[in-house]
């Protein structure tokens, strides 16, 4: 023990301890920071939204100014939005995360489209709004439900593309060498074993990507617009629970603020839920 | 001849039951004619020219880098998944050149088996992961496949480990059980050949030791072509011995004439540890 109490006495030793110490410090107030906003927001959310929530929430439309109402025509329009842009955007993502993955690994025009896809996945999700604005709506002539699938479509390929691309290349390739030494061609290796290894992780980034258009409100603005009644028409504008949160929120009408606050702890809660089972799905993966 | 495996299980596989071979009128399931390998520019293998005959164990040693790895995964087309990997002249598999282009690649490689250094068990159970490579290329009843999977896994000393899960993930396995299920899924396919890239260097000598005794069992219906840096391993196991160097052949012949008196210095040299 002779020998730790000398080097315990040493100076450089004290200094040591003394900038651990302020460096842990600053760690946890910078965590401190970050993580009360978070718990604010939250907390503000929380006691907001649920104050409003009740069963008319999910019964009732929109109502006009000055009377009470739901929400049902905005979560029935966010439903089928969301879906619709996942099912056009998962299978163009996964082909092309497979593409990158698995066929261009080593050309060039794997690495062109790697960098174009993330410069989409970091693009301002106005852009994308803009974007679908001029090649569909305008032609149309009216904002519709399509425009509003396929511009959330826009951003979850980047995210579907990206994700899938990442898990395929963890797929070790003894396992594909072990696929092709019993005969497995090429695709159904890709289709049989490698999706299968790959597929908690591909299906976690699909959930990232409903996670991320959940909220999107400014590529809606420009597509689907909105709408205050119940409408299952997609050549219409459709409502959606972001854009009618940004249009209730903004309005001097405190029954339209409560629904707001609604809407925006309904999204919260689905998200969080998504998350949740996306790193339920992760995890499972990684002890299997 | 004495030589020491190691961990003292020597009990597997006796290596004096390799009795001295004539190559003379041996029949030859593959032959090698002047084969050259590159990585790009680089050349790993230098004109190797070599039999491998049927039913007998040959194996292939030397130090790394030597192009033993390269050597075998030439035999299976293996290199072919990867761009910039070529081969030129003549490896002949029951007379027929594999190495020409308008080769069917996959039914070579139904063919040729191959065992990897580390398991590799597909993300299936266990039962799946043979009855897949069985499914591939033969359509067969229910109960049929379920007879293979069962032969395949006695074939491989797994059955009575695994009878009763058989609907397990495979990965659950140890890593001995893992390797032994892999080479249960290469039996399945019926190949004429296995190809065993280092098969033990990530298992335990009880493993290990069960292996060995595998393949010495397996050579009686198939050819077998084992790569190993374990010089004890390739007495113990093999029939043959091909001694590499830098990319070239620099000794083949009966396992104990080789590991007794080797011809070429360097074998000498590498057979008792002064280099590698």
């Amino acid at each position: 023990m002779a020998d730790m109490s000398h080097a315990m006495k040493s100076p450089r030793y004290a200094g040591r301890r003394r900038r651990n110490a302020i460096a842990k410090s600053l760690a946890w107030i910078a965590t401190a920071f970050g993580l009360g906003w978070l718990v604010l927001i939250l907390g503000i959310l929380l006691i907001e939204g649920i104050g409003g929530l009740s069963l008319s929430v999910f019964t009732e439309n929109t109502p006009p100014p000055g009377s009470a109402g739901g929400l049902l025509n905005a979560i029935t329009g966010s439903l089928i939005i969301t879906i619709l842009a996942v099912l056009i955007g998962t299978p163009i993502g996964i082909l092309a995360g497979t593409y990158l993955a698995e066929y261009g690994r080593h050309s060039k025009l794997s690495s062109v489209v790697r960098f174009i896809n993330d410069i989409l996945l970091s693009a301002p999700s106005i852009v994308v709004g803009l974007f679908i604005y001029e090649i569909m709506v305008a032609p149309m002539g009216h904002f519709s439900g399509w425009a509003g699938a396929v511009a959330l479509a826009v951003i979850v390929i980047p995210v579907v593309v990206r994700t899938t691309e990442d898990m395929l290349t963890l797929v070790p390739d003894t396992l594909r060498e072990a696929a092709a030494s019993i005969g497995l061609p090429r695709a159904l290796m890709i289709m049989r074993i490698a999706y299968r290894a790959a597929l908690a992780g591909i299906v976690t980034g699909v959930l990232l990507a409903v996670a991320r258009i959940s909220g999107e409100t400014a590529p809606l603005l420009f597509t689907a617009l909105n709408n205050q009644f119940f409408s299952v028409d997609m050549n219409a504008p459709m409502p959606s629970l972001p854009v009618v949160i940004f249009q209730f929120a903004l309005s001097p009408y405190a029954e339209w603020q409560k629904l707001a606050w609604s809407g925006a702890l309904l999204i919260t809660v689905a998200v969080l839920a998504l998350s949740i089972i996306a790193r339920s799905l992760t995890a499972s993966r990684k002890s299997s | 001849m004495t030589i020491t495996n190691g961990h003292g299980l020597a009990t597997a596989v006796p290596v004096a039951t390799h009795a001295k071979v004539d190559t003379a009128g041996l029949p030859e399931k593959v032959s090698i004619k002047n084969l050259e390998f590159f990585y790009g520019d680089s050349r790993a293998l230098k004109g190797i020219t070599l039999s491998l005959y049927a039913n007998k164990t040959t194996a292939f040693i030397g130090p790394s880098g030597c192009g033993k790895s390269t050597l075998l995964r030439i035999l299976n087309r293996m290199y072919d998944l990867y761009p910039g990997q070529r081969a030129t002249g003549e490896v002949l598999f029951d007379g027929d050149n594999l190495l020409r282009a308008d080769q069917d690649i996959n039914l070579l490689r139904a063919r040729i088996g191959m065992v990897f250094q580390k398991p590799t068990p597909f993300p299936m159970s266990i039962y799946e992961n043979i009855a897949f490579g069985i499914r591939l290329y033969e359509s067969l009843p229910k109960a049929e496949i379920d007879a293979r999977v069962e032969s395949a896994l006695r074939r491989a000393a797994l059955w009575d480990e695994v009878k009763d899960k058989l609907n397990a993930n495979g990965q659950s396995l140890s890593g001995g059980q893992q390797q032994r299920l892999c080479i249960a899924r290469t039996v399945a396919v019926k190949p004429e050949v296995i190809l065993f890239d280092e098969p033990c260097s990530a298992l335990d000598p009880i493993s290990t030791a069960k292996i060995e005794e595998l393949i010495d069992e397996l050579k009686q219906d198939y050819t077998i072509v084992i790569v190993t840096h374990n010089m004890q391993q390739a007495a113990r196991v093999s029939d043959f011995t091909a001694f590499m160097y830098l990319g070239e052949l620099i000794e083949f012949g009966a396992t104990e004439t080789l590991f007794t008196t080797p011809k070429d210095s360097r074998t000498q040299a590498y057979i008792t540890g002064r280099f590698g």
